[in-house]
């Protein structure tokens, strides 16, 4: 696939603190990239020569083919974790300017603001100053500086913190639009969760190095391991025994979903030769079945594997 | 439109339209009028009080030169005895009482100041002018000379100094070149410090603001101090233009209107400076040798170290911003850029102004950090050009090398939050 971003090899140290140990990524055009790991992994270094803030030791960044030079920060939109405005300066003003920075003139940029304004309602903002605005009202200035100039790649360093429910949504609902029309869309985050059913890739990142990557349901195909949640309508007496049997072909565990009734609830894994019809089959014969779901797992659940596993 | 243009345009605006900005621009030469009409107005209110001297003059030779002036009334008690004197002056509440005691060959003339208080340096240094004027004149005419004789026989010398090559100049011209220089020095420091001060505090508003990184992310941190400093740079000349055309039109006014000669301040402090400002000749003098002065160079001098050593400093100012969280914390980085400010103060009011081509004045107007102030104070006294040329060279590449190694800091510390950095720590980042 045609990658819009490629890192090679990228180290970076801080002294004698290794930041980033040649980690390699590559973004897809079109797609949303979730860069996951825990704090202080390197998340943050690796965004930071993205955006040319702070130069590799070694290896090299592509943009769209190029090596990262100077006129590509106008294709790049970031909002950095640490979240910051002018506080003293008009919100108008301010929107504008930083706009300016990156490249449009003012007119157009006069234009889009007002696009922008419009489409998240906040044109009574405008000659606001910051502070006289909530943390939620900035962070929306925010995103708005960081979408304006139309960048054909958008970085978001833990894009949600700050917002409430319903302007996560938003703002969800807009970077999505954004990537419809184009545009690529890399989230760094450490909860992973949080953007996991947005991400089309990944890349796992822990401590200085690049764990795991790739297709986010390729990965997850990689590490199911045929393990249902079965729900089985049955007569309260008869749990004992179904369990007993099935215990005795298969890892068992107690299982946590919603129901109606009052049904036997377990996890099973199947182990690599289990075959799910079979044990469709099986339960039938317990009673009736409400309940049969592959356990997907989570990008955290895979993240603690790996590391656990490259320990 | 350029980023850097756009980044000093920013800058520069949020500067002016800071509300203690407007406030120090308008009230300071307000305040500062004020002050100096105050201070002539107290010390006029204080000279202004009358005195009342009694004595008693047993040598009966001195009674004459006790004549009233304006502010002193003296009041002659030597027919009741120094006793009686005494508690008249003590009850009357008189400023004091001198008592003259008569002429003896073993200690010659005793002369005593009784008074509830110590009296002022003035009063007691005025009588002994009187006394010692009289005293001289008595003995002149014991020995036979008209005391006349001798202001006829006074004269006065001035020595004409001209060079080789005929150019005439005056011991003024050395006072004016002083001055010239030592109001271009002081005036640089002032500029440094202040709006220094300004691109520091602006910078750490940015960090703590953490609009740091979005502006990053768009610009060069290089081009992000530089607009900084510019920016910051042309607020200050503003406000120094505004104060000097308030100060000029303030003053103006508030003597048309008070009828109060602010240089009666002057006068009060320094005598010497109303005898030269009340003496046509001297004025004119003052005029021909600034005519003198080799305006061209001053000016392009003035620019040259007036601008570079300003930016020399306010990247230092920058970069110690960028390293720090807060405020406070830039106490322990002041002493590199005191210390030199300092010095090249006090070596050129002192060095230069002494001799202003000794070893001193020419090593300091050459070594960079205090090369603009001293060699702004040397450059009235014709400064040979190869010293200009290297010092230009040398300030212009330690003005390179620190805005290098200002902005080298600037990147890495501005992304930099919650350490206290150390010199060591600093020292580390150039390698990042």
């Amino acid at each position: 696939m045609n990658s819009l971003l490629v890192a090679d090899t990228v180290s970076k140290q801080f002294g004698n603190f290794t930041a980033l140990n040649g980690v390699s990524i590559a973004v897809p055009k079109g797609s949303i990239f979730g860069l996951l790991g825990p704090n202080g992994a390197g998340k943050t270094t690796l965004i930071r020569i993205i955006n040319q803030i702070t130069m590799p030791d070694v290896g090299s960044v592509t943009l769209d083919g190029e090596p990262l030079q100077q006129h590509h920060i106008r294709d790049i939109g970031y909002m950095p974790e640490e979240r910051g405005l002018y506080k003293s300066m008009k919100v108008g003003e301010q929107v504008l300017y930083l706009a300016q920075l990156k490249g449009l003139d003012k007119a157009e940029a006069k234009k889009r603001a007002k696009y922008w304004f419009e489409k998240l309602e906040i044109g009574a903002w405008w000659n606001k100053k910051i502070q006289e605005l909530s943390k939620g009202q900035a962070q929306k200035i925010q995103f708005v500086v960081t979408v304006m100039h139309n960048p054909k790649l958008l970085i978001f360093d833990e894009p949600f913190s700050g917002f409430d429910p319903i302007n996560a949504n938003l703002i969800k609902d807009e970077i999505l639009q954004l990537r419809d029309e184009g545009a690529t869309v890399i989230f760094s985050t450490h909860r992973m969760e949080s953007v996991e059913e947005l991400c089309d890739h990944i890349a796992l990142i822990h401590k200085s190095n690049k764990i795991l990557d790739g297709e986010i349901n390729e990965i997850k195909r990689q590490y199911r391991n045929n393990t249902f949640d079965i729900g089985v309508e049955m007569d309260a007496s008869a749990f004992a025994k179904a369990e007993t049997d099935l215990q005795s072909m298969f890892k068992v565990s107690p299982a946590e979903f919603k129901s109606l009734g009052d049904e036997l609830k377990l996890r099973i894994q199947l182990g690599e030769q289990g075959n799910s019809n079979d044990l469709l089959k099986q339960l039938q014969s317990y009673g009736q079945v409400t309940h049969f779901t592959e356990v997907i797992p989570s990008v955290n659940d895979i993240f603690i594997q790996t590391v656990n596993e490259s320990i | 439109m350029s980023v850097l243009s756009l980044i000093i345009k920013r800058e520069y605006k949020a500067r002016v339209r800071n509300k203690s900005f407007l406030i120090m621009t308008f009230l300071s030469p307000l305040i500062l009028v004020g002050m100096v009409f105050l201070i002539t107005y107290l010390t006029q209110l204080n000279s202004d009080t009358k005195r009342v001297i009694a004595f008693v003059d047993d040598s009966n030779a001195f009674e004459t030169i006790f004549s009233n002036t304006d502010q002193t009334t003296y009041i002659n008690l030597s027919s009741q005895g120094l006793e009686t004197a005494k508690e008249v002056s003590e009850n009357e509440e008189y400023y004091g009482l001198v008592h003259i005691l008569p002429d003896t060959e073993d200690i010659g003339f005793d002369i005593k100041f009784y008074g509830k208080e110590t009296p002022s340096p003035g009063v007691v240094e005025s009588l002994e002018e009187k006394i010692e004027n009289k005293l001289t004149n008595q003995i002149l005419v014991n020995k036979g000379i008209n005391p006349n004789t001798i202001d006829d026989v006074k004269k006065e010398i001035n020595i004409g100094i001209e060079n080789y090559s005929g150019e005439k100049s005056s011991k003024m011209s050395n006072w004016v070149k002083a001055g010239f220089g030592g109001a271009a020095g002081y005036l640089l420091m002032m500029f440094i410090i202040i709006y220094g001060n300004m691109v520091m505090r602006s910078v750490i508003e940015e960090k703590t603001n953490r609009i740091i990184e979005v502006i990053i992310s768009s610009v060069k941190p290089f081009q992000l101090m530089l607009g900084k400093i510019l920016g910051t740079t042309m607020a200050g000349i503003t406000q120094f233009s505004i104060w000097a055309i308030l100060g000029v039109v303030l003053l103006t006014v508030m003597q048309i209107v008070f009828d109060i000669d602010p240089s009666a301040t002057t006068s009060v402090v320094n005598s010497e400076a109303q005898a030269i400002a009340n003496d046509p000749d001297k004025i004119t003098e003052i005029f021909i040798e600034i005519g003198k002065l080799p305006l061209l160079q001053l000016i392009v001098g003035f620019l040259v170290y007036f601008v570079g050593g300003y930016f020399l400093y306010s990247s230092i100012y920058a970069a110690i911003g960028a390293a720090v969280d807060n405020e406070t914390d830039t106490q322990q980085f002041m002493l590199p850029i005191i210390m030199p400010l300092m010095l090249a103060i006090y070596v050129g009011f002192f060095a230069v102004i002494d001799n202003p081509h000794g070893t001193v004045a020419t090593i300091f107007s050459i070594i960079p950090l205090t090369s603009p102030i001293v060699m702004l104070m040397r450059i009235p006294f014709d400064v040979p050009g190869w010293q200009i040329a290297l010092s230009v060279t040398l300030l212009v590449a330690s003005f390179i090398f620190t805005v290098w190694f200002g902005s080298k800091i600037y990147r890495v510390g501005i992304l930099m939050y919650g350490k206290k950095p150390t010199y060591k720590e600093l020292f580390k980042w150039l390698k990042y």
